[in-house]
């Protein structure tokens, strides 16, 4: 059974909702609060969304500070699995573990609203088990989530394919619709939408699971 | 003695007579720090004074309350081992003069009120009303109470699953912002806000105390706006009775709270808010029936120099009272060290002092170091309970029966019943977008729907596939008319929208927003307002497990039209299946399930309608309240729907409550969010279209003959309205528009009022 890490970060609001998501598809969950040096032994790491540290100064610029975020370079840097849902994409950015930055969305708002992503590459550890193409209905839940990059920046993810995720109908104002990026490696990635929040046709849909059935089972491809 | 001088008991609030009870109290002169704890606790806002002797006749008891009146938070019992806790509160005078703090803050405190329970906040609504939007200082209240919501609840990681948005002139001055709070809890984590055993320690916690909201029940909360600009000409005066709130703090703070709850380092713990620590400390010490020793040099302070009376007072947000044990205090320090949460022991649980007539009392004592000099020192139960009781003039106002005269029902020329629709039609969708709606993956049904359905579930909380449905209604229009039928219809109305999501209804809370107590015809109002709604809750079995009172929404002199908002509570036993909702699809049967007339005289009365009111028509007669029909007609949709969410199938595809705008709206509504045309053939003229009272349901249906032999065999009448099909509302050949047309206004309408596009 895959162990997944939650980091909680004071602040972190969907902790719970990540934990219950991965234990949904079998896996087992262990929170890792921020103080902590160390992410013990871990097929993966999710950093989720909410607003660490009270979002002050900007999301994430505090969080990349906390004691944990040198455990989750190192674990990355080995190739393991971390993805960062919202305000944990917000954080990787910020600590420089995935290119480009979330900006206040189009529209100077928060939204909480459906949208439909676009599956663009498979290269990594969330998409992997999704078809190029396809079509998820995945919330999103945000006031900073217009990704943005330079131009060199840019290039280089559609190089390699890292761009993974795209919205359908662009809501905040993102460059080119991306929703989600991965580094070059692909086991590291970050998406503004919450595919946590769509684990069950009761809920509206379930077409997240598809993208943490790949997440939470990576580590055996990793390897 | 200078005779330009208020007297001091004046300038905070306090009646002349007042002073003669806080004299007799006490057997003395109080000094003005003592005035000052009497000024904030006897005021309007913490007291009740004015309401409480109409409160009372409310009924409050059932099998499954735990909780009733008088704590934080109501609490059912659930079943599978878990409370829910319900809260419902005002911060219309905050909001109307710093409307994002005013409304951030109200959602800071009805937190902590659910969380002080032991409960864990798992959703928010917020009923709003504002004036006509035609008006810029209108325009800039709506976004920022919105904002403020957005802003404060997001963040804290609290959902918003809902409310209400009614635009009204009679709030241009004096906007209300109402919020309502639930939490779930496991029913052993029940926690009181009670202090016991003497030598325990009262901690506060959380945010550290300033000079914000000094005096915010009394100055802000417990008088109207003077001007005729209501708010606006205030803002300067006021503007430091108003709190800042810190949603990261109260996110830490509800962490640390609950974790200190579930390892049971906690007697017994409430939170600071209208009154600060003067109402926790002797609210906990009164019921506890225990003294309390409060060092004001204790407490952890955000200014220099702040005197004892404001330590005592400051609405500070983001704070809590724990009573705990002294072997305790390490474990508890831990946890808020962990949290990033301040914590400091800022009173003693001390025994009840004996009076010499033998009687005890716990005496709250307000001293500068535990040791130090006693700076006042009160009976903990005079500040908590014993605020005067004022049975208020009450009059029914002179012109009413000329109001109810001029009917609507029966206006000539009627015009163009395709266009008012269309000017009915407002999707809330800019506001609720707003709002994380989602958050702990429980909501089955959000925002823009007859009622919020969610699982109940959240951490710690045990398993359970039972699902909880939550409603806000209010309706300003009826109680303007009749305040006593208005507010039992309302009632009615809510259990009408939980019915649509399958639930049944077990508990209300109730928010009493009304204009000058000291106007006798507004007494008039709030007393026939709680008959109504004893007549309301008595007739569909529930009882009312909190509530509050907000008095002095006038400006000017002039008053808001009465409006209770009621939240509704409601279980259902097994939710494993969303609720039809409106989506009903092509060739189904639409049908209205009810009796399709109204109770009274009137078959389809417009009185207090949204019809009659956007052209200015504002008097006549409501619909009777005729509680058998009700009652029938909604067991029999609760049923109906609760198959489907139990996974039963079902021939049912849409339901619908026939509310605000009548049935063509309910209608409309369908086919916007659809896509999906009407053809309705048979309608009694343009009253039957835009009538409103409740007990009516447009249901969709797959298979009429079937649905319609269910229903008559449980006594309910139905009427075969027409089918779904096509892409044109066609209603009895008073209105023919597209499908895109509806749904394209109906999506822009707020937004192009906010002038925002």
């Amino acid at each position: 059974m895959a162990r997944i890490g939650v980091v909680v970060f004071p602040g972190s609001n969907c902790e719970y909702d990540a934990a219950r998501a991965v234990e949904e598809l079998g896996a087992s969950a262990e929170f890792i609060f921020h103080s902590s040096t160390s992410l013990g032994d871990v097929d993966g790491v999710i950093l989720p969304g909410g607003f660490a540290h009270g979002d002050y100064l900007r999301p994430g610029a505090l969080a990349r500070f906390s004691p944990v975020m040198d455990a989750v370079a190192a674990f990355a840097a080995e190739g393991g699995p971390v993805l960062g849902i919202c305000n944990g994409f917000q954080v990787l950015t910020e600590a420089g573990l995935l290119p480009g930055a979330l900006q206040k969305n189009r529209g100077l708002t928060f939204l909480c609203q459906p949208t439909t992503l676009v599956v663009s590459s498979t290269h990594s550890v969330l998409t992997r088990a999704a078809q190029v193409g396809a079509r998820l209905v995945v919330p999103i839940n945000h006031f900073s989530g217009a990704y943005t990059c330079d131009d060199t920046t840019y290039a280089s993810l559609v190089d390699h394919g890292q761009i993974v995720l795209r919205y359908q109908d662009n809501p905040n104002g993102s460059r080119d619709d991306i929703a989600g990026v991965a580094n070059e490696a692909g086991n590291v990635v970050g998406l503004m939408p919450h595919p946590e929040r769509a684990m069950s046709t009761l809920l509206g849909s379930a077409d997240g699971r598809v993208l943490l059935e790949g997440f939470v089972s990576a580590r055996e491809i990793v390897h | 003695m200078s005779s330009v001088l208020q007297p001091l008991h004046r300038a905070l609030g306090l009646t002349d007579a007042e002073l003669d009870d806080i004299r007799q109290v006490l057997s003395r002169e109080p000094n003005p720090l003592e005035l000052a704890l009497y000024g904030v606790m006897w005021s309007e806002h913490c007291s009740y004074k004015s309401s409480r002797i109409h409160l009372r006749r409310l009924p409050s008891k059932g099998d499954h309350v735990l909780v009733g009146p008088g704590e934080g938070a109501g609490v059912i019992d659930a079943g599978d081992g878990i409370g829910v806790a319900i809260r419902i509160e005002s911060h219309n005078h905050p909001s109307a003069i710093e409307p994002y703090q005013g409304a951030a803050t109200g959602v800071g405190g009805i937190l902590r009120d659910v969380f002080s329970m032991g409960a864990r906040p798992l959703a928010v609504m917020d009923p709003l009303f504002f004036g006509a939007l035609d008006d810029a200082r209108n325009r800039w209240l709506v976004e920022g109470v919105v904002s403020g919501i957005s802003g404060y609840g997001n963040s804290v990681g609290v959902p918003t699953i809902g409310g209400e948005l009614t635009f009204d002139e009679c709030y241009s001055a004096n906007p209300l912002v109402n919020v309502l709070a639930v939490g779930a809890l496991p029913t052993d984590r029940l926690a009181l806000g009670v202090a016991s055993g003497v030598g325990n320690y009262a901690v506060l916690l959380g945010s550290s105390t300033g000079r914000d909201g000094i005096g915010g029940v009394s100055v802000l909360a417990s008088a109207g706006f003077a001007g005729d600009d209501g708010a606006a000409s205030l803002d300067d005066a006021k503007r430091p009775s108003v709190q800042v709130g810190d949603p990261y703090e109260e996110k830490r703070l509800i962490e640390a709270c609950l974790e200190l709850l579930d390892h049971g380092f906690v007697v017994g713990i409430q939170d600071l808010g209208g009154a600060g620590l003067v109402c926790a400390t002797s609210e906990t010490a009164a019921k506890g029936g225990v003294g309390m020793d409060v060092d004001v040099s204790a407490v952890h302070q955000r200014e220099l120099a702040m005197q004892p009376f404001e330590i005592m007072t400051s609405e500070s947000q983001e704070r809590m009272l724990a009573i705990i044990t002294p072997e305790n205090l390490k474990s508890v320090t831990d946890v808020c060290e962990k949290w990033e949460v301040r914590a400091s022991v800022v009173g003693h649980v001390v025994s009840p002092t004996t009076l010499p007539d033998g009687t005890s009392v716990g005496m709250l004592r307000i001293r500068n170091g535990f040791d130090g000099e006693v700076l006042a020192e009160v009976p903990a139960s005079s500040l908590a309970h014993d605020a005067p009781l004022y049975d208020r003039p009450r009059q029914r106002p002179s012109d009413l029966d000329a109001v109810r005269a001029d009917d609507p029902t029966n206006d000539e020329p009627v015009g163009d019943a395709a266009t008012d629709l269309l000017g009915l039609l407002l999707d809330p969708v800019w506001v609720y977008r707003q709002y994380d709606s989602q958050l702990f993956l429980n909501t089955v049904v959000g925002p823009g729907r007859d009622a919020a359905l969610l699982r109940l579930a959240g951490p710690g909380l045990p398993e359970s596939k039972r699902g909880i449905a939550i409603s806000t209604d209010s309706n300003p229009r009826w109680c303007a008319l009749d305040p006593k039928d208005g507010a039992a219809l309302t009632v009615a109305e809510s259990v009408a929208n939980l019915a649509c999501v399958g639930a049944t209804a077990k508990a209300v809370v109730n928010c009493l927003n009304f204009g000058n107590p000291e106007h006798p015809e507004v007494m008039w109002q709030l007393s026939e307002t709680v008959d109504g709604m004893v007549m309301g809750c008595n007739a569909l079995g529930l009882p009312v497990i909190g509530g509050n009172v907000s008095l002095y929404n006038e400006s000017g002199g002039r008053d808001i039209d009465p409006t209770p908002v009621i939240g509704l509570l409601g279980v259902i036993d097994s939710l494993v299946a969303p609720p039809p909702g409106w989506d009903w699809n092509d060739g189904d049967a639409v049908v209205l399930v009810g009796h399709r007339e109204a109770a009274g005289a009137t078959p389809f009365p417009l009185a207090g309608s949204r019809w009659a009111t956007r052209r200015g028509r504002r008097g006549g007669h409501l619909a009777g309240f005729d509680a058998t029909r009700l009652v029938s007609t909604f067991n029999f949709v609760t049923t109906e729907v609760a198959l489907i969410c139990g996974g039963a199938s079902s021939d049912v595809s849409a339901v619908h409550d026939v509310s605000g705008g009548g049935l063509a709206a309910a209608l409309a509504e369908m086919a916007a969010v659809t896509q999906r045309g009407v053809n309705v053939s048979q309608l009694e003229g343009h009253a039957e279209l835009f009538a409103e009272f409740p007990g009516r349901f447009v249901v969709a249906t797959s298979n009429a003959e079937a649905f319609v032999a269910r229903a008559l065999g449980a006594g309910v009448p139905v009427t075969i309205l027409g089918t779904v099909g096509g892409t044109t509302v066609h209603l009895g050949g008073l209105v023919s528009i597209n499908v895109a047309e509806i749904a394209s206004r109906r999506g822009a309408a707020l937004e192009e009022a906010l002038a925002l596009n």
